[in-house]
């Protein structure tokens, strides 16, 4: 093969990818829809389209409507599969006549079943059906990257750094217990809809902090992760505009994403908030969020409900997002948000957050007695950044011994090199001033 | 990643009205589109070339550079800015937009990855 042709091949074949990870998901819902709930035979379905039009899209050009020419092949696929195969006859009597009467319309065409008010519902069923709390969290992600984000599977496998089968497993298995728990192919019903809701949050939250963690000189599928999580959080904000959570988990991560080019360095270490280059903040994503939190904060206002986890979380990183400078920022209104978060989300990790903001706001005594708490309890007997905290709040009491100790106990249990020889030397520094 | 879509109406042969309400009307059913599948950051028409300010560097000298400006085909119309996986993507959407254009307007768009501060 010449190299003009496998050049052009690649691109033709890129090309086609594109188009899928547009059309993927309209495409999987309204056959899932069309199939009775049969979320499996539809992505196989969809899987042949892709294939059809790989072969025919780089000699003839991709289609003026691809997201119709899918679905007309898909059906005839289906059609195809219902006359050969009896059980599919039996169990899709009715839904092969619907079948056959919309694939006999024109070809494609605006009268395709990917017209809007129905297939934004399709995709809602699909986002709470990939998202459903049955599957454990790991096949929740995977669905959704697959049959949402329209990525392959061997980009989720290089994403997550595992071997490609392991994520393929992952998602034959989650389609075999959707389909043996006979999940219904729906969008839930008012008394669950808010639990359900969480579990959707949650998979879109997971999935951008796996790419949040990711560092740089990594493969770029990972940090990729986090444009996917955004883009599929602002995808619900139109699907449920009414969800004051969508919004607030959109504004978070629309900030959250402002600061990803300052958040590290280029020897791969973490750079922490206060010693960003702020200037390198993009400030289109921050007035994004800005913009995706008044709509969370209205809608809550408005139904008189006090705001929820991720409006917290986007109004305490709204608030850094203010200040031009560390010195400039409004830490009695983060230690506020901070309380009221820790009242809804009691977890360790958001008390020791708090601590930290109610030092900054109230002083290192106020701060230390709640982290002193958090160690009383011995909640987080392995986390570094506990000893970390406390060990800096004793500096700032100018109680150097015991932060020396701290530092110590830190960087033993600290997760990477980076992080280790920074608390390693704040421990040298503490041991200077104890020496004083 | 982000991609800047420029587009370039060539004006020597655009419609004399400018875009038709038809025209109008499937482009913001396509920005429609583009914003419900997360991917639209932020677009906008720009204002005529009889009102651009043009200024020129060179020899170390700044000039004001007088209109009328040569090159229509040069003109950039609008811009919008998109937060996709591939540059691939971005071309698919420019694709979408050029098409709904219809046969009475030759327009050229150009994708353009926009560098992340490093």
């Amino acid at each position: 093969m010449s190299e003009d042709e496998s050049g052009t091949e690649v691109s033709a074949d890129a090309a086609v990818s594109a188009v899928w990870r547009i059309e993927a998901p309209r495409l999987i819902a309204g056959l899932t829809r069309l199939l009775g709930g049969d979320l499996g035979l539809a992505e196989d379905l969809a899987q042949d389209a892709l294939v059809a039009g790989l072969e025919q899209w780089p000699t003839e050009g991709v289609p003026r409507n691809p997201g119709a020419w899918l679905m007309a092949v898909a059906k005839r696929r289906a059609i195809d599969l219902i006359r050969r195969d009896q059980t599919y006859a039996r169990k899709l009597e009715l839904i092969g006549r619907d079948l056959e009467t919309a694939s006999s319309s024109a070809a494609p065409g605006p009268e395709s079943a990917l017209d809007e008010p129905d297939i934004e519902d399709d995709l809602l069923r699909l986002v709470f059906t990939a998202c459903h709390p049955v599957l454990p969290a790991p096949s929740r992600v995977a669905l959704t990257l697959k049959l949402l984000g329209g990525l392959t599977t061997p980009e989720i496998a290089r994403a997550y750094l595992v071997p490609e089968p392991t994520i393929a497993q992952r998602i034959v298995r989650a389609k075999r217990t959707l389909a043996e728990k006979r999940v219904p192919f729906e969008v839930p019903a008012a008394e669950e809809l808010s639990d359900r809701l969480t579990s959707v949050l949650e998979v879109i939250y997971l999935i951008f902090n796996e790419g949040y963690a990711a560092t740089a000189g990594e493969d770029w599928t990972r940090p990729a992760l986090c444009g996917e999580a955004v883009r599929l959080a602002r995808v619900l904000s139109a699907l449920m505009p009414k969800e004051p959570e969508v919004h607030g988990l959109t504004a978070l991560l629309e900030l959250q994403s402002s600061r990803l080019a300052s958040r590290t360095a280029s020897d791969s270490g973490v750079v922490l908030l206060s010693d960003q280059d702020r200037s390198r903040w993009n400030r289109l994503f921050i007035r994004r969020g800005f913009a995706a939190l008044a709509i969370a904060e209205n809608l809550s206002a408005e139904a008189g409900r006090p705001p929820g986890p991720y409006a917290l979380q986007a109004a305490i990183a709204a608030s850094h997002a203010r200040a031009m400078t560390p010195e400039e920022t409004d830490w009695p209104t983060i230690a506020r948000l901070y309380d009221a978060l820790a009242a809804q989300v009691p977890t360790p990790v958001v008390a020791l957050n708090r601590a930290v903001a109610v030092a900054m706001a109230d002083g290192p005594a106020a701060g230390l007695a709640l982290v002193d708490r958090l160690v009383a309890a011995d909640v987080l007997p392995a986390y570094h950044l506990l000893p970390a905290v406390r060990a800096d709040l004793l500096t700032r009491l100018d109680r150097h011994a015991e932060a020396l100790a701290e530092f110590e106990r830190a960087a033993r249990l600290a997760t990477n090199a980076a992080e280790r020889t920074l608390l390693e030397q704040r421990a040298a520094e503490a041991l200077a001033r104890t020496i004083r | 990643m982000r991609y800047m879509m420029l587009i370039r109406p060539d004006l020597a042969k655009a419609p004399a009205g400018g875009p038709s309400e038809e025209l109008m009307t499937e482009m913001g059913k396509l920005i429609s589109e583009m914003t419900r599948s997360g991917v639209l950051l932020d677009t906008a028409g720009l204002a005529a070339a009889e009102e651009a300010s043009v200024l020129r560097l060179a020899g170390g000298k700044v000039t004001t550079v007088d209109g009328p400006y040569t090159e229509a085909r040069e003109f950039i119309g609008g811009y919008a800015l998109l937060q996709v996986g591939t540059q691939e993507e971005a071309a698919e959407w420019a694709k979408r937009f050029l098409e709904i254009h219809g046969e009475d307007w030759e327009v050229v768009v150009e994708v353009r990855k926009v560098f992340e501060a490093s």
